[in-house]
């Protein structure tokens, strides 16, 4: 396994094992993060795992950059990929319609197909959760068939509503709270993403791997889920 | 356990720490001190650990009644603070008589001052936290990231020591007049060879659009030259030059993740400073090497605990 260690902070390096997005480098990544961990233990402030690197934030009063670099490389020396084992599998409800998910409309013009083409392309894949980032739980997922990729809205909304699922370009994400965005909505999730409560606090994890299943606007509701349009919201 | 009343705040005065740690890759950001040295010092003066929650006040506008005759410290900047009226210079603790109002006015000197109380302000812990994010809800005296509000009260449970003050040769400096020590990063090679030379070698204005999550930089445009780049982990201080050329350099509250290409990374010191300069101070950038900045900073901190 080839990997670089670049300097970004007194205190942080990054490990970048892979220079494209894809779906393969997850059993590395997350075979790479585990041996890291446990490699600085109590030495470590955070791991950032991202889709082709991972940036380890160290205890600077314990460690040395210099010392930090040798314990990375002797930690990944000899890296097999964590085949399997990992991630954890989650179904997400979502209630794809049009009153939450307004570009369901674009897409389907887009793909030059029905919505119900749509929902149903979209919920038959099974995603990976590549990283999680923008606001606490937002997990980044993909990848989306290639058709349906589509560009950020130009304007993003001031305020999309919590549970809402987009797309932009090949990746797939369901926002935990109200904040603003720029992805292409089309359906909206009951599922609580980050709560805190709960252990572990965010649903969806690195690693992790996810099929969005649709549901009726009933079980939507009796799941929980807020139906006001998203307009009504605004 | 002694209280203060909020008597007047502002969105910017918050409850802070040291900030959110062994979260981050589940998207939580790190929060705290923006003027970390600041809030080191105030709690120095009165025996707190270094990271116990004090408030965060920025600009001014805040303002507290003592419930009950206390101690507190301040420390940062001078933002005209008084005790019933009486002009009140920071970098000491004091004492508060019961009814007394302490109030924070205006910047004279700096942005940001920090006060702590025996033993740190109580606050529910967030995620091992109580730095306030009010984007992410989290921390503060509501849990929720909510800004400090007139009404509330503050709590502290801690024994007060006799007053002391922060040796003068201690103080940092607040100015623009020092270079701020810029960490090189790994796309440094990728920036035109007239954008390297602009970006040691002329001044940067800081930009009134600046909050908690970064400082936008104005002057000469930098050309990144290199591949797009893929989100990955964004360290504290980072430098990052977005499509229009101008430098934002990311704070404690910045998104965990982001795939802008970065000249480097501030040290902790040198982002310390920053976060006290108001819109319109004029800096330098200095290149400095990891194990030098490493360096200097356990020398800081080991200077500071003795």
């Amino acid at each position: 396994m080839n990997y670089r260690i670049e300097v970004v902070a007194i205190d942080c390096l990054m490990v970048r094992l892979f220079d494209r997005i894809d779906e393969s480098n997850m059993p590395w990544m997350l075979a790479a993060s585990q041996r890291l961990r446990s490699a600085f233990a109590e030495r470590l402030v955070d791991l950032v795992p991202s889709y082709t690197t991972l940036m380890v934030h160290f205890d600077l009063l314990q460690v040395s950059p210099a010392v930090a670099q040798a314990c990375i490389r002797e930690a990944l020396n000899d890296l097999q990929a964590d085949a399997g084992s990992g991630g954890r599998e989650h179904e997400i409800p979502v209630w794809y319609d049009l009153s939450v998910g307004p570009e369901l409309k674009l897409l389907a013009e887009r793909c030059n197909t029905t919505v119900a083409d749509i929902i149903r392309r979209h919920s038959e894949r099974e995603y990976q959760v590549f990283a999680l980032g923008f606001a606490p739980g937002f997990a980044f997922m993909g990848l989306v068939e290639e058709a349906l990729a589509a560009p950020r809205l130009a304007t993003p909304r001031k305020r999309v509503a919590a549970g809402s699922v987009g797309i932009a370009e090949r990746q797939t994400a369901a926002y935990p709270a109200v904040s603003p965005g720029g992805w292409n909505l089309i359906g909206r999730t009951p599922s609580k993403l980050f709560d805190r409560q709960r252990e572990g606090y965010s649903l969806l994890q690195p690693g992790d791997r996810v099929r969005f299943v649709a549901v009726e606007r009933a079980t939507f509701i009796n799941l929980g889920g807020d139906d006001t349009p998203l307009e009504a919201q605004a | 356990m002694s209280r203060l009343s909020i008597e007047a705040s502002t969105p910017l005065c918050l409850l802070q720490d040291a900030g959110r740690f062994g979260v981050r890759h589940l998207g939580v950001t790190q929060g705290g001190a923006l003027d970390w040295v600041s809030m080191r010092w105030a709690n120095w003066l009165l025996g707190n650990g270094p990271g116990a929650a004090v408030v965060e006040v920025t600009l001014g506008g805040f303002s507290l009644i003592a419930e009950q005759d206390c101690c507190l410290a301040l420390a940062g900047a001078d933002l005209d603070a008084r005790l019933d009226g009486q002009p009140l210079k920071p970098w000491r603790s004091f004492s508060m008589n019961k009814g007394q109002r302490l109030r924070l006015n205006a910047p004279l000197h700096g942005a940001r001052a920090y006060i702590a109380a025996p033993g740190g302000f109580k606050a529910p812990q967030v995620l091992g936290s109580c730095a306030s994010v009010v984007r992410e809800e989290l921390g503060g005296l509501d849990g929720l990231g909510s800004p400090l509000a007139k009404g509330q009260q503050l709590e502290y449970g801690g024994a007060a020591p006799a007053p002391k003050e922060v040796p003068e040769a201690f103080w940092p400096d607040f100015t623009d007049r020092l270079p701020l020590d810029l960490l090189l990063g790994a796309q440094i090679g990728d920036f035109s060879g007239m954008s390297l030379f602009e970006a040691f070698n002329r001044d940067w204005t800081l930009d009134s659009r600046a909050d908690r999550m970064g400082i936008r930089l104005l002057g000469p445009v930098l050309q990144y030259q290199g591949p797009a780049m893929i989100s990955e982990g964004i360290p504290l201080g980072a430098v990052q030059v977005p499509p229009d050329g101008q430098p934002i350099v990311l704070l404690n509250d910045r998104q965990t993740i982001g795939g802008y290409p970065r000249l480097g990374a501030l040290t902790p010191l040198a982002l310390a400073r920053m976060a006290q300069m108001l819109p319109g101070s004029v800096v330098r950038f200095r290149p400095v090497v990891q194990e030098i900045a490493w360096l200097e900073q356990r020398a800081f901190l080991e200077r500071f605990v003795g």
